[in-house]
């Protein structure tokens, strides 16, 4: 396998893991929002109720730059990042 | 403008930015205990802000193709997540989200889900990769990895479809706030919000824009975070409201449950101003089924990743690593203004309907409540009325109605702040409605100047023509937009999903298969494309016309339908035609890394 098919078969690695991630805060646990609802969550709020004011947006955000920094080191690894003077 | 210098210094500069908007609002407050009268510190702050906004259009004027159509690709990453996120947060999310929330509860909330999920799409599966393409506009992707003019311009229908549903609505919202604030008709203040957004874009296209955009970001978040605090402190319910709720959101399902839910006849609905609503769903119960949740969530995320306006701000960053980060930064930059939104909304409804607090109206005595200064501004001003349905001469929940733009808008009032906060939250309201409609108008105008005139019609035009035909573009199209927008056909909120329906089922897929699927071909994108919005656009139409749909999607989520036929039309078409040559596999294989020369620089 060539450096190239190597590099993409991890970037199609780390794209399905974060992927899984995305669906477990986006759709998999409102599935389960009225069983969750009955909980008290994070800083008092009920558990589904806090997902969707913040728990699930932050999630986003922790989970692209989390993504980005990975995906970072597989492009390094393979000698694929881009130098400064591109 | 020097651009590397202007680089270096951006923290500088807006920061000295920051702290004149901040001084601004200080005069603003001292001149109000002067007797400064609350039209003219709403003129104020309408007219200062669009007029620095301006200044900077003016200053951004550029003649080079590569500014004018990807800002230089020198934007770093944190201001284009300020750029991003105003590009992203539209009138509507500013003026109408807490109201939905405040109304709506749990089942409108798949919003905030579905509008920052979207990002994780972005990241993951498009931005670097079309960073890297090295396009100046989305359909300059599809038509240079699927090939052919067919192809390009199918991607320029689908996009101007999305994209102008989607301005007529921020059009509207700058006209709403500029009518308000200017004390004008709005026929009038729809063509004032068009002059001031078309002074932003015109001279220095996607370069202005940026630079206005993190300047509009700096004051909608001033002036959405500043009132959701002082409110929440002068309350009582906490100093940093996102941590400290819990209380007040437990307190309002206990009043919920007090005071029941009673169901208004129609003929006492009848009497109530059109477009007002009163509160009918719980506060923080789930009150959706998972798959209304699900799908209205899934439809706003995939539509996120499938809008041009968007996608096109990663193209100005200096890198394909930087477009990454900057996804990232541009969702954390949303966040602070979505987590707020539910804050705003929880604060707005106890303070109104909780009869222990001095504000709450519920149980007072009609004649009590008709009296009170803000009642009668915000009745005026059609968007607040009481009526005694059952005559016992006190206010039930059931008979306060309250139009969904005044949870932003009226609660610093209700709460008691200073006038200076209204006038700021009018100027807040007014950026995040024109920094949208500057975003998809070039969006539009772009994809027509660049993609229709320069690579279909006439691809020898010189840099200057293509530039000339490109603003005036823009004019036609913000013209086109404001008289739409004049007419008033849909609410701001109800075309704003539809945009994000149509831009799925049409470029969804296209896009995401462009990178991830060597064996996408022409034909197959075309199908994807013309087949999804058509499907799309039949679905919509059948169920606004009476029909039942399936599968419970809905208008609000029939881009899920859409982008359904354009995945199976765009794979079955794809395998049935030839696979695409080697020169275009080897593209698409050169997209997966980040290094080297942009595919577009190399030809």
């Amino acid at each position: 396998m060539s450096n190239q098919e190597k590099h993409w078969e991890k970037s199609r690695g780390l794209l399905m893991i974060t992927l899984a991630i995305w669906f477990i805060f986006s759709i998999g646990i409102f599935l389960f929002g009225a069983e969750m609802n009955e909980v008290t969550g994070p800083f008092g709020y009920p558990w589904t109720y806090w997902f969707t004011c913040q728990g699930s947006l932050g999630a986003f955000v922790i989970l692209i730059f989390w993504f980005a920094n990975r995906q970072e080191k597989i492009d390094e690894e393979f000698g694929f990042s881009e130098r400064e003077d591109e | 403008m020097k651009q590397g210098n202007f680089i270096d210094n951006l923290p500088k500069i807006y920061g000295i930015y920051t702290g004149g908007f901040i001084g601004f609002i200080i005069i603003m407050a001292i001149a109000e205990q002067m007797g400064m009268t609350a039209k003219a510190i709403g003129i104020a702050f309408v007219a200062f802000t669009v007029f620095i906004y301006a200044l900077i259009g003016y200053l951004s004027r550029t003649a080079q193709a590569d500014a004018y159509y990807v800002a230089g690709r020198q934007v770093p990453t944190v201001f284009n997540g300020m750029a991003t996120a105003a590009d992203w947060m539209s009138g509507a999310s500013f003026v109408a989200m807490a109201g939905g929330i405040y109304f709506k509860g749990y089942g409108y909330m798949a919003l905030l889900v579905g509008w920052t999920g979207g990002y994780v799409l972005v990241a993951s599966l498009l931005a670097p990769y079309l960073r890297k393409f090295g396009c100046y506009t989305v359909p300059d992707f599809i038509g240079t990895r699927y090939g052919g003019n067919l192809a390009r311009f199918s991607a320029v229908v689908v996009l101007t479809v999305a994209s102008f549903t989607y301005v007529t609505a921020q059009i509207n919202a700058t006209g709403t706030i500029a009518s308000v604030a200017l004390d004008i008709p709005f026929q009038y203040a729809v063509y004032i919000g068009l002059i001031s957004i078309l002074l932003c874009s015109m001279l220095g296209g996607m370069r202005g824009v940026t630079w206005t955009q993190v300047a509009q970001y700096i004051v909608l978040i001033i002036a959405y975070l500043l009132p959701v605090f002082w409110i929440s402190n002068k309350m009582g319910a906490g100093f940093f409201p996102h941590f400290m709720l819990a209380d007040e959101v437990a307190r309002i399902g206990e009043l919920e449950s007090q005071f029941g839910f009673v169901k208004n006849s129609a003929a006492d609905l009848a009497t109530v101003p059109k477009g007002l609503a009163g509160i009918t769903k719980a506060h923080s119960a789930v009150n959706a089924t998972p798959w209304a949740f699900i799908s209205l969530a899934l439809a706003m995320m995939m539509g996120t990743a499938s809008l041009p306006h968007v996608m096109m701000r990663y193209f100005t960053t200096p890198s394909v690593k930087a477009a990454r980060k900057s996804v990232g930064w541009s969702l954390f930059f949303i966040f602070l203004l979505y987590s707020s939104a539910p804050m705003l909304a929880t604060l707005s409804k106890l303070s109104l309907i909780d009869p222990n607090l001095s504000t709450g109206i519920i149980g007072k005595s009609i004649a009590e409540v008709q009296a009170i200064d803000w009642y009668q501004n915000w009745n005026q001003a059609n968007l607040m009325f009481i009526s005694d349905f059952n005559g016992n001469g006190t206010v039930e929940l059931n008979e306060f109605f309250m139009g969904g733009k005044a949870v932003v808008l009226a609660t610093p009032e209700i709460a008691g702040l200073p006038y200076v906060i209204s006038g700021l939250v009018a100027a807040g309201g007014m950026a995040a409605a024109m920094s949208t409609a500057d975003g998809l108008i070039l969006a539009i105008a772009n994809a027509i100047s660049h993609d229709v005139y320069y690579k279909i019609i006439d691809p020898k035009a010189e840099t200057a023509k293509r530039l000339v035909v490109a603003r005036v573009l823009l004019v036609v199209i913000g013209f086109a937009g404001a008289t739409i927008a004049a007419m008033e056909i849909q609410g701001i909120l109800g075309s704003v999903i539809w945009a994000f329906d149509f831009a799925m089922s049409g470029l969804f897929f296209p896009l995401v298969l462009g990178v991830w699927w060597k064996r996408a071909n022409r034909q197959g994108a075309i199908a994807g494309m013309l087949g999804g919005l058509a499907a799309g656009t039949w679905y919509l139409v059948w169920v606004r016309t009476g029909g039942s749909g399936f599968l419970g999607i809905t208008q609000l989520t029939f881009g899920i339908f859409g982008s359904a036929v354009s995945l199976v039309a765009m794979v079955v078409v794809s395998l049935m035609t030839q696979e695409p040559d080697k020169a275009t596999q080897k593209m698409v294989d050169e997209v997966r890394v980040p290094s080297g020369k942009t595919i577009l620089g190399k030809q």
